[in-house]
């Protein structure tokens, strides 16, 4: 067992943060009532795990992977892969985001509501 | 010319249907009559790529396709082996077949949305060849998304309210498994610092005991379970699939869940190797528990339904439990009874739900106690179905025989007997609720007026019930592909 301390924990708080977001979103997802609300959970949820990915590409005190002519070190830069990865995520993150809430438009139009309880109710 | 297109086939057969998909609604504002020929012209064109990729794989072995030439580790590669061609041509046929049925099914139940369906259908399959034809996990995963989004909104163009809930539920836990399989993947890439697959298995050898690789595992496991309704996870299935056109559940019971069990192969197979996920991590021996269960429990849910489609998606919660259950066995002759039964059940469910769609068409009914002496009003379609429902049972000749054979070889043979029972005891049940419709249909008598579905449905549902006969005996170039994989 590993001991654990303070600062290995404090350390790595980009990491808990992922963590506490990524159930705060999965939590809002399964147990809210109001089908928005829902939707935000998705997008926390989405969000934390962006944050994950662009938390493991930084390292601290290097540079964006720009190409400076007199360059001379070439290793004192970020990943940049995964940036662009969730540059592609945050595309798929909000084609989701649109097509949800298109959907609770349609199903206001026709239930009158949106809680979920009161549709269950109407069907 | 014919070079270069011979050269760029693995990423023609993307772009075809995606550029189609694009120019659709455009069509559409000049003659909506165009939608289905410019689809079905665009689905046999990727048809016609799958068959030239075959003998491709065929001659010269597998293809590896490096996008805008940056070499493999770096840029997006497309790798197409036995595994990839078989999925390709099962999906382009398959598309091929419902896209000639879509033509009457959809303009009686969509006639307001022709254009838009067809958008989202040549969509839908761009996203599952996508899928297929890949070898990047990040790539992958956009795919999978594009094909979910897809499907959402082609389930919320069903005629009832309750559509749009089952729509919305599918969209609640699909995002749910996307999210886990994008944990997953950034899990593998932190560990390994790759996206290729051929390369993360080889780099993956030396990191089967780290705990972030066990992690992985288990999100990939649980998002892909989500997107294929393994039994406990299987929830939003029935409701898409009995609110949903006939058209798209035909589409979305033959190769969505079909295509998911394939990205789960290729994990389990070809990026984490057999021997770590048998004795690494027993996520071999979990999956076939869990298959087992969900094999007789969507068999017993199935005899308690009324509505015919809702009792055909309980009973594809049951089939997908066979697929999952040679694929946990992990041996070469469960593996080949899963892959077959990929095949088989594509077929067969196809075929089902196809004739109740032309039932649907022609009579409006859905309750199976309707049924009665219907055989003798529609001859062929009953046919049909009787032939896909007597392959579901698994009677000899017919191809659903074959692929349980298998299956129950390669329980028995890894020792675990119970399995071999739990497929025997799930025929019978499956033989139950089969035969109660098939016993109506033939003796009672049917009171309304009604004929033969138009025959630009029964050819397609005539071709799938021959699919079920012809796969059943030329079943053995399966074996080829697992072996390819074990």
């Amino acid at each position: 067992m590993k001991k654990v301390e303070l600062g290995w924990i404090l350390g790595r708080y980009n990491y808990w943060v992922f963590v506490i977001l990524t159930l705060i979103g999965f939590y809002a997802m399964i147990a809210k009532n109001n089908l928005i609300k829902k939707i935000i959970g998705m997008n926390i949820f989405q969000t934390a795990i962006f944050l994950f990915y662009i938390s493991i590409a930084d390292i601290e005190g290097k540079r964006a992977p720009i190409i400076v002519s007199n360059i001379t070190e070439h290793i004192n830069y970020v990943n940049p892969l995964p940036h662009v990865l969730i540059l592609t995520a945050i595309v798929v993150c909000v084609s989701t985001t649109a097509v949800a809430l298109t959907l609770i438009m349609k199903i206001y139009q026709e239930f009158k509501t949106i809680e979920e309880d009161k549709i269950m109710e109407a069907l | 010319m014919i070079y270069i297109i011979i050269q760029n086939l693995p990423v023609l057969i993307v772009i075809i249907p995606l550029i189609t998909a694009f120019l659709m609604p455009i069509i559409g504002l000049f003659k909506i009559r165009y939608c289905f020929y410019t689809s079905l012209i665009s689905i046999s064109i990727t048809l016609l790529i799958g068959v030239l990729i075959l003998n491709s794989v065929i001659n010269d072995g597998t293809i590896h396709y490096h996008i805008g030439n940056w070499e493999p580790p770096y840029g997006i590669e497309y790798v197409i082996d036995y595994l990839n061609t078989f999925m390709i041509l099962l999906i382009t046929s398959v598309a091929f077949i419902i896209t000639i049925y879509s033509r009457r099914s959809v303009e009686k139940e969509l006639p307001n949305n022709i254009a838009l369906f067809y958008t989202l259908f040549v969509l839908f399959i761009t996203g599952l060849l996508g899928i297929v034809v890949t070898g990047d996990l990040f790539n992958l995963y956009v795919f999978l998304e594009i094909t979910s989004l897809a499907a959402y909104t082609l389930i919320s163009l069903g005629e009832k309210r309750d559509a749009l809930i089952a729509s919305f539920n599918y969209l609640i836990m699909g995002s749910i498994a996307a999210c886990f399989i994008l944990i997953g993947i950034g899990f593998i890439y932190t560990m390994t610092g790759s996206l290729n697959m051929a390369d993360i298995s080889i780099r993956l050898k030396d990191l089967y005991d780290s705990n972030v690789v066990h992690a992985a595992v288990i999100f990939f496991i649980v998002g892909l379970s989500i997107k294929i309704a393994l039994f406990p996870l299987h929830t939003w299935l029935p409701n898409a699939y009995t609110h949903a056109p006939s058209t798209v559940t035909a589409l979305i019971a033959s190769l969505m869940s079909k295509v998911c069990i394939y990205i789960m192969i290729r994990i389990l197979f070809s990026i984490f190797t057999v021997q770590f996920f048998l004795h690494t991590v027993p996520v071999g021996e979990i999956l076939s528990w869990i298959a087992a269960i969900a094999i007789i429990l969507g068999s017993i849910n199935a005899i308690a339904q009324t509505d015919i489609k809702r009792m055909l998606a309980y009973s594809s919660v049951s089939q997908i439990g066979y697929i999952v259950l040679g694929m946990g066995l992990a041996n070469y002759d469960g593996l080949t009874g899963s892959l077959l039964h990929i095949l088989n059940h594509a077929f067969m469910k196809g075929c089902l739900f196809l004739t109740v769609g032309a039932i649907i068409y022609k009579t409006g009914i859905r309750n199976i106690y309707d049924f009665k002496g219907l055989a003798w009003k529609m001859p062929v379609t009953m046919l049909a179905f009787t032939i896909a429902s007597l392959s579901m049972v698994g009677i000899p000749p017919l191809c659903g025989f074959f692929s349980k054979w298998y299956l129950a070889l390669g329980s028995i043979k890894s020792g675990k007997w119970i399995f071999a029972l739990v497929i025997l005891l799930s025929s019978l049940l499956n033989a139950a609720y089969f035969f109660r419709i098939l016993e109506r249909a033939l003796f009672g008598k049917y009171e309304h007026k009604t004929d033969e579905a138009p025959k630009s449905m029964l050819i397609p549902i005539t071709i799938m019930a021959i699919g079920c006969i012809v796969f059943g005996i030329f079943g053995q170039f399966m074996e080829i592909i697992s072996k390819s994989l074990i």
